[in-house]
């Protein structure tokens, strides 16, 4: 148990150690917030859809934990051969205890961010609709956090070296993020799009996240069915990402 | 103390380590040479756990490694070729942290960090992050940590690397004293000769996967010819220079030399 501990533990002071790092890593999503959000505010309120700065939040809530996460993830494959991981792996401890630890740090440093992200947004006008509702954000928060956490725990024990990250972002957290309804509301989307959505983990967070900030309404496919779905992936993720983690070889 | 009867390991039908046998006895200091790709590095990871052999027995400490690799965890320490710290650490962190994952008990945990760090001359720098310590002082960090759990082996690969003969003396005095003082057994890599001549107690040289000379530095320069361990090695394993390939591990080391 306490390994798992300090695992977390090492996972926090590495966060809070490194105040450019944090902050660096906070300047997109508000640029996306003051630029979007701002921006596109006048047609979105002609259009009928209330304000987009409202719309918006929850989604650059999303983006500020899932970089984080999956980078926390990545990090495996530096860490193997230079860092502490390496230590771990030849230490008499279970690979799941450590793989435990490490995960459950990177999903909480991450959900740290997404959290800094939803003060940030009450500068810019940003306010939550319902009181009651809005703890429940910080389920799906986490829930989005661990998700990440365990795709890039799944991808950094089976890459190789850092040649296939460019491919990962583009191909796979980009898309993610973009088809995931952050942007956009999911209302008479073109039928392609509209089942990318469907299939996209990372919508039922966003929706998730909509339907505790903004006001059980916005949630288009309602909060119960977002945290059951979910919690489903995240806990297969996980798994696959144990699984893989397992089989790291030095 | 480590015993290694017929140890083969083969990757894809490449046959690395060929039925190698050695021993080696408790309290002996023991180099393990070889010139690149003769199968050093795969021992030594089969010997601490971290591959699999595709055949043979391995004891260490009285545990068999693929049958108790828990128990032979316990028994030894390792200091990596490559540092194995956290640079975002305190050196005191990183002891702790090794000490928790040993399962060392809190108070002695404590007294030994201290101990360990008074020892290589660290205690002053305990509370400094390890990214901001030099080449020398990361190696002599992983020394005292791989010695948080009194294990009763130490396993360094090529130690010694890139280090200046300064560090180099020191480090191998803590060594040799740890050896004198507790009993330790040592295993080590290198590609510095004089060293494992000045050092070593008894030494086995691989090529191609297959054991090619045993015994003392002594014996090795009588059965050569030759005045010093390293004529006397060079004589055993030819001087023509390795076909080697760039490993994923060398680029990634490489990278790591322009990042930092």
């Amino acid at each position: 148990m306490q390994t798992i501990y300090i695992l977390w533990l090492r996972q926090l002071k590495r966060y809070f150690r490194s105040k450019a790092r944090i902050v660096g890593s906070l300047g997109q999503p508000i640029l996306f917030l003051v630029a979007l959000g701002f921006g596109l505010n006048p047609i979105y309120q002609k259009a009928g859809g209330g304000s987009y700065i409202q719309f918006l939040t929850p989604g650059i809530i999303a983006m500020g934990i899932i970089f984080t996460a999956l980078f926390s993830g990545i990090e495996i494959i530096w860490d193997r051969q230079f860092g502490f991981l390496k230590e771990t792996l030849v230490a008499p401890t279970s690979r799941l205890k450590i793989m435990t630890g490490r995960t459950l740090g990177g999903a909480t440093v991450a959900a740290f961010q997404g959290i800094l992200v939803l003060l940030l947004s009450f500068l810019l006008g940003f306010r939550p609709e319902s009181l009651l509702l809005s703890p429940l954000s910080f389920i799906f928060i986490f829930l989005i956090a661990l998700l990440f956490t365990g795709i890039g725990t799944a991808i950094g024990s089976v890459l190789k070296d850092m040649q296939g990250f460019q491919l990962i972002m583009n191909f796979l957290v980009m898309p993610l993020f973009f088809l995931s309804g952050a942007l956009f509301p999911l209302q008479n989307l073109p039928k392609g799009l509209a089942v990318a959505v469907r299939i996209n983990p990372l919508s039922y967070g966003v929706d998730g996240l909509r339907g505790s900030l903004t006001g059980i309404n916005s949630a288009q496919f309602g909060l119960s069915t977002d945290i059951i779905v979910l919690t489903v992936l995240t806990g297969t993720v996980l798994v696959i990402g144990a699984y893989f983690f397992s089989k790291i070889e030095i | 103390m480590i015993e290694v009867l017929n140890l083969t390991k083969k990757f894809n039908g490449f046959v690395a380590v060929d039925k190698i046998s050695f021993d080696v006895k408790k309290g002996e200091i023991f180099a393990f040479l070889g010139p690149n790709g003769a199968g050093k590095t795969t021992t030594v990871k089969i010997l601490t756990t971290l591959l699999h052999p595709t055949d043979g027995k391995i004891t260490i400490n009285g545990h068999d490694v693929a049958e108790n690799p828990y128990e032979v965890r316990c028994s030894f320490g390792i200091v990596f070729q490559d540092p194995s710290l956290d640079d975002e650490l305190t050196a005191y962190e990183n002891m702790e942290f090794h000490g928790i994952l040993y399962k060392v008990p809190k108070k002695i945990r404590r007294e030994r960090i201290e101990q360990l760090l008074r020892f290589v001359d660290l205690w002053d720098r305990k509370d400094d992050l390890v990214k901001k310590f030099s080449g020398g002082m990361k190696r002599r960090l992983e020394v005292a940590r791989g010695l948080i759990h009194h294990p009763k082996i130490l396993f360094l690969d090529e130690p010694t690397l890139g280090l200046d003969p300064q560090t180099r003396n020191h480090i191998w005095n803590y060594i040799k004293e740890l050896s004198r003082q507790e009993g330790m057994t040592i295993f080590f890599t290198t590609h510095y000769m004089e060293e494992a001549e000045r050092i070593a107690q008894k030494i086995a040289i691989i090529d191609h996967g297959k054991i090619v000379a045993r015994g003392t530095p002594m014996e090795l320069k009588r059965q050569t010819n030759t005045a010093s361990l390293e004529e006397a090695f060079l004589a055993i394993t030819g001087s023509t220079i390795r076909k080697e390939e760039a490993s994923q591990l060398d680029r990634m080391r490489m990278h790591r030399r322009f990042r930092r």
